[in-house]
């Protein structure tokens, strides 16, 4: 179905950027007695087109990592580089999803994709076929003429999809972004977000903190610890693409989860004892 | 007209897409019930018919009786002198010239408070060195009634029009300033740093997201202000002022003509209503995403 679709070169907008440097980055907010470290010093090589899954408890820094490679945060230590260059602010080269609707109500479904194309200065008319486009790929383009507001859940974070990559991003920095759906629609999501990844070949910093789908998704899954938050494994998933929720079932699918759940489990328990300690 | 014009456009919209989502089989299943919801509308409308004909009664009744219990109503003049008083002014070249140069005044102060207003209120919004260099202004200045300013406008003012519209345009100042102020207070975080992920620029993350967002607040703040405005313009055309109704009920006062000075106060009531409800009128079209939303 996506081979029908007019994109401007897809995989070429996108073959070879999208490279991430986290380097030595520690993140801490406030100052004086009322400073608290959210990640400790932290260094994560992203290779061009990976799909990275960054899984952790909740509160653990994992938001706040992906932020400072958004540009939303910056880094109180270190630095981040995405593509040889310094990440200073939010820019349309890491496109970014969020877990709450983060689509302007104001503005119809249409508008929204195309809010992005028409930011870069593209035409009217050109950034309406963009938009169009895009609302195909996520099957949504009957949807157009909605506020976000008459669309389900899942939807509106189909068109936060579309809405992100219209940028044609070297970068999709997703935060949760299937956490507040249903747990069938998260795997209709899930499954349609592969599609679209091989489709764009689009490097993927993905947050969440269910294991089954980080193992699903993800190239690598890197594990941080309770707070504050720093990498502990970097777990490569070597499980055959295209995946499908058959796979599941298989033996080295329930390995690596095992793995990770291994892995969480003594950081829990550390990090418990730490707190009784 | 207008509601049963509400109770045909979800349907018409559900129809038309057959194919669509939860959210549009809950507007099928919500159509039926639309017709009950102008039934309602026309029951309240019932109900306050029914409540102004008893108070028009009472009035009748009080004023025929002359009622002087604690209140006095013997100088109270009766809904039907009233009504005749009305008849007669509204035949008079004069009346309507009272009206006029009331509402033009109040629309030269609210045009100017509302540009001013939103505004300001757009800058202490965005900017806290502005808001908090503004706010004490706005802390000691808005309790000031209307009526103590008359002296000070007059000796400030060159002419007595420019005094009265100062004092009207200050009653619509206020809250169309702190509520323009609330609603960019009330900006989702998470658009503005969705909307910067897509390359807006600081202006366009003003105007697409900061603005729409505080929308419903500032319409709402405009819907006051005006209402505060007709309050202050009959303060100003009570003391200064040959034209304007305001003069005209104060005016009847002094010449102890009892029936003016009721049809002055109505006509007031009616035009205050009036020209808010033009005002929610003209914002509604700009909240339309919130109706649709609901």
């Amino acid at each position: 179905m996506l081979d029908v679709l007019k994109f401007e070169d897809p995989k070429a907008a996108s073959k070879g950027k999208g490279h991430i440097s986290v380097n030595e980055v520690s993140i801490t907010f406030g100052t004086g007695p009322d400073a608290h470290l959210a990640v400790e010093t932290t260094s994560i090589e992203i290779k061009a087109g990976e799909f990275v899954c960054i899984l952790g408890p909740s509160g653990c820094g994992k938001s706040t990592l992906l932020n400072a490679v958004a540009g939303y945060v910056k880094p109180t230590t270190g630095e981040v580089i995405v593509d040889g260059v310094m990440v200073e602010k939010p820019g349309p080269d890491r496109g970014m999803v969020f877990q709450q609707y983060s689509l302007l109500p104001w503005k119809t479904v249409y508008e929204n994709v195309a809010f992005g194309p028409k930011m870069a200065g593209a035409s009217r008319t050109s950034a309406g076929s963009t938009a169009n486009t895009f609302l195909e790929l996520v099957g949504l383009k009957k949807f157009g003429n909605r506020y976000p507001a008459e669309l389900s859940g899942g939807m509106q974070q189909r068109v936060g999809i579309a809405r992100a990559l219209a940028n044609y991003p070297s970068v999709l920095l997703m935060d949760e972004p299937f956490g507040a759906l249903d747990a069938q629609t998260r795997l209709m999501m899930q499954e349609s977000l592969l599609d679209i990844w091989k489709h764009f070949g689009t490097t993927v910093v993905f947050v969440t903190h269910d294991v089954d789908e980080a193992v699903f998704l993800a190239d690598r899954v890197l594990i941080m610890s309770a707070a504050p938050g720093r990498i502990i494994e970097d777990v490569k998933i070597e499980l055959p693409r295209p995946r499908t929720t058959d796979l599941a079932a298989t033996s080295e699918y329930i390995k690596a989860r095992q793995f990770c759940l291994d892995t969480i489990k003594a950081e829990s328990r550390r990090a418990f004892e730490d707190q009784n300690a | 007209m207008e509601t049963a014009l509400k109770a045909e456009a979800p349907q018409t919209a559900a129809k038309g897409r057959p194919d669509a989502v939860p959210r549009a089989h809950k507007d099928a299943v919500s159509a039926p019930k639309l017709p009950t919801l102008t039934r309602d509308q026309l029951s309240s409308l019932g109900i306050a018919c029914l409540s102004l004909t008893i108070g028009v009664l009472l009035w009748h009744l009080v004023t025929s009786v002359n009622l002087d219990f604690y209140i006095n109503f013997s100088n109270v003049p009766s809904p039907a002198k009233v009504f005749m008083a009305f008849v007669a002014h509204i035949q008079t070249e004069i009346f309507w010239t009272h009206i006029g140069v009331s509402m033009r005044r109040i629309l030269i102060s609210y045009s100017i408070a509302v540009v001013l207003g939103i505004g300001i209120g757009l800058i202490m919004g965005r900017s806290k060195f502005a808001r908090a260099f503004i706010m004490p202004y706005i802390e000691v200045i808005r309790p000031i009634p209307a009526v103590a300013w008359i002296p000070l406008a007059i000796l400030m003012w060159p002419t007595e029009e420019s005094s009265i519209i100062y004092i009207t345009f200050l009653g619509a100042l206020f809250p169309i300033v702190l509520n323009t102020l609330h609603g960019v207070e009330q900006t989702p975080e998470v658009l503005v740093r969705a909307v910067q992920s897509l390359g807006a620029s600081r202006w366009a993350v003003f105007r697409h997201v900061v603005i729409p967002a505080a929308l419903p607040s500032i319409a709402a703040g405009l819907a006051i202000g005006m209402g505060v405005s007709w309050f202050s313009l009959l303060a100003g055309e009570i003391i200064s002022g040959q034209y304007g109704i305001g003069y005209f009920t104060w005016d009847a006062y002094s010449l102890i003509n009892y029936q003016d000075i009721v049809v002055g106060m109505l006509v007031i009531g009616l035009l205050g209503t009036a020209s808010t409800a033009a005002v929610r009128a003209i914002t509604r079209p700009m909240l339309k995403w919130q109706e649709r939303t609901r």
